[in-house]
């Protein structure tokens, strides 16, 4: 069963506890600083934002069928059993296919690193393994992001817009979001507003699929086309050597009946 | 020995120098250091022209090694070495461009033995290596007559119809691979440029690109080496090159039909200005000049034609890998001057490289007579520098 966050806008504080605590867990750099950057970067894997006194947090959506994973040469990147989406640093060459493939933007780059690696929340999973929750879940004052398995955090959330059809947009930013991701939002703002990429754009096909129809070709392609251009070949040579050959005939049949 | 500075030996020059220090800039202070990329930029002009452009440049080798293996073109056999050589040279420096893009270039390997064969990246860094292997054996032939090894070039002889179609193959598959790199951004790809169809674009412009860049080099070789024009192989690319502009082209002009985006292409915008830009250098003006017999017939003409539609689909590349992600992104990006700088220190070793492999290797055999007296070697030898710029490839 795969795990999941569930954040719901309309309970978050502001309190950026999540930040602090994800700084913690992954052994970054957080002070006043850091915590005023409004954006997500390489040290700072998760970001609350404010807008009209109303707050949206930002992360790696975990997605179930991630682009990220899909498009890494070397498979550094992988979704486990439970859920995350993670990064093993000894594999990347450091393409940084992963950044441009990625349709929520979260893999972010150590361009200062003289060994660079990419960087992004990667759902706790030593935590997950011991069945702890997320860093930031566990932080969480006012349950605003709350860990559990996703079928039952999709339930709630259901819940939730069915008791409080006012307060929210009746929708989960991630249910279906190019197929499914492990971080589902509920608030009373769409997601967009804050930089999330529109639902209707990111339709509900996981994005590995688009390079996978052509992918999936390829087995097939190898084999066909090389006969096609063997073929091509073996025709256009064998034509000279039958054309060598008859002139080689002709030239005795003319040098004997001379 | 005297040694004389020229212009051309002073730019040469100038330019190394810049790449050397980028070089250490790159490796010692980090992308960041060197380049204009960002989070929402994370590639750039590197992987634009260097990538992109480099290996659209390089098809030259197959193209002509088509013409001439598979469909027996007998008239195109003097231009084999030359064009199989430019590729060669494009994709190793391919490589070296890779090396510097590249955040951690010394796990480079990695791709051997952590394999992801769902990954696009994985088709196009195999594609790389097992390509620039076989022109490697494709361009060995050179070094054994030189040496006057008979017997290697007996054993490449026998192995020579597996490395033809093989070849082929790999670049059927690495030049469409560039293009399903971009199908997984259906969301930050502008849809001018994102189509379902960019593999075969991708294809498809090499082939045409591969055709230009052989008359553009052709010609530019002959001008630097002082031989005489084969206007027949000239005649014949150009005549190609024309078939190949018009299938592309419709195939372009389908695509946009298909997707309700004809409307949306005349109208004056950001991207619509670099469309027109690509458009109408790629096709509309190549294909207008190819239609006049006179120019057909005339190695300038065909020059210009070539030259002009190479540009047009550099921009296309540029659009592809630059341009068409600035509206998602909401801000342009301008490469930094050391990442120039690199690029055209790639270019320099590429037309460097070029010069010394016509000079020590029966590349233009039937040339070898020609080079006669050496005051005129020398004369040669700078006017080639000119020449060579592009034949790099990259």
């Amino acid at each position: 069963m795969s795990k999941a966050l569930l954040y719901d806008a309309t309970m978050c504080i502001g309190c950026k506890q999540c930040e602090q605590a994800c700084a913690t867990q992954n052994k970054l750099p957080y002070d006043d600083a850091v915590a005023a950057e409004p954006v997500q970067s390489e040290h700072k894997f998760t970001v609350v934002l404010t807008k009209d006194d109303k707050f949206m947090r930002r992360l790696c959506m975990h997605c179930e069928k991630p682009a990220c994973a899909s498009v890494c040469p070397v498979g550094a990147l992988h979704k486990t059993k439970e859920g995350p989406v993670v990064y093993d640093v000894w594999k990347c060459i450091g393409c940084r296919y992963c950044m441009v493939a990625c349709a929520f933007g979260q893999p972010k780059y150590e361009w200062q690193s003289l060994n660079p690696c990419v960087r992004k929340c990667i759902m706790c999973p030593d935590r997950i393994v011991a069945g702890k929750q997320t860093a930031c879940a566990e932080i969480c004052p006012t349950g605003a992001t709350k860990f559990g398995d996703r079928d039952d955090l999709v339930k709630e959330a259901q819940e939730r817009i069915r008791l409080n059809p006012s307060t929210y947009v009746p929708r989960i930013y991630g249910l279906n979001e190019v197929g499914g991701t492990c971080v589902l939002i509920l608030s009373s703002v769409n997601p967009e507003k804050y930089g999330y990429p529109s639902a209707t754009k990111l339709g509900e096909t996981p994005m590995p699929e688009y390079t996978g129809r052509v992918m999936e070709r390829i087995p097939d392609f190898i084999p066909v086309w090389s006969l096609v251009l063997g073929g091509i070949y073996w025709i256009s040579h064998r034509r000279d050597e039958v054309a060598a050959v008859e002139a080689e005939e002709r030239k005795k049949k003319n040098g004997s009946s001379r | 020995m005297k040694i004389q500075v020229t212009f051309w030996k002073g730019v040469f020059l100038v330019i190394m120098a810049l790449g050397l220090y980028s070089t250490y800039v790159r490796y010692f202070r980090g992308l960041g250091a060197i380049s204009n990329m960002t989070d929402q930029f994370p590639w750039g002009f590197w992987i634009g022209f260097d990538c992109l452009c480099g290996v659209m440049l390089a098809a030259g080798g197959f193209c002509i090694v088509g013409a001439v293996y598979l469909f027996n073109v007998e008239r195109l056999h003097s231009i084999v070495r030359p064009a199989v050589l430019t590729a060669f040279l494009g994709y190793l420096l391919f490589i070296v461009g890779l090396l510097f893009d590249l955040g951690r270039p010394w796990y480079i390997w990695h791709q051997l033995i952590y394999m992801n064969p769902h990954s696009v990246m994985f088709e196009v860094g195999m594609c790389v290596m097992t390509y620039t292997t076989v022109l490697f054996f494709e361009f060995l032939p050179n070094v054994f007559e030189r040496f006057n090894l008979q017997a290697p070039i007996k054993w490449i002889k026998e192995i020579y119809p597996v490395l033809i179609v093989v070849g082929i193959l790999l670049s059927t598959l690495h030049q469409s691979s560039l293009g399903s790199l971009y199908l997984i951004m259906p969301t930050k790809l502008h849809p001018f440029w994102y189509s379902p169809a960019l593999p075969f674009f991708f294809f498809g412009s090499a082939v045409a690109v591969g055709l230009a860049m052989t008359i553009f080099e052709s010609t530019q070789s002959s001008r630097a080496l002082g031989r005489q024009l084969e206007l027949p192989v000239l005649v014949t690319l150009g005549g190609a090159l024309l078939v190949a502009l018009w299938v592309n082209a419709l195939l372009r002009f389908e695509d946009f039909w298909h997707r309700g985006l004809l409307g949306q292409i005349v109208k004056p915008s950001y991207e619509a200005y670099f469309l027109w830009a690509e458009l109408l250098m790629a096709f509309v003006i190549p294909i207008t000049l190819l239609s006049f017999k006179k120019v057909r017939l005339s190695p300038n003409g065909l020059y210009w034609a070539s030259v002009i539609s190479l540009l047009g689909f550099i921009t296309n590349r540029l659009n592809v890998g630059i341009i068409g992600f600035e509206t998602y992104v909401g801000h342009h990006y301008l490469p930094k001057w050391t990442e120039f700088s690199v690029t055209l220190m790639i270019i320099a070793m590429g037309f460097a490289l070029f010069g010394v492999a016509v000079k020590y290797l029966p590349i233009f055999p039937d040339e070898e007579h020609a080079v006669e007296p050496l005051v005129r070697e020398e004369r040669v030898r700078i006017d080639a520098v000119p020449a060579l710029v592009e034949h790099a490839g990259d």
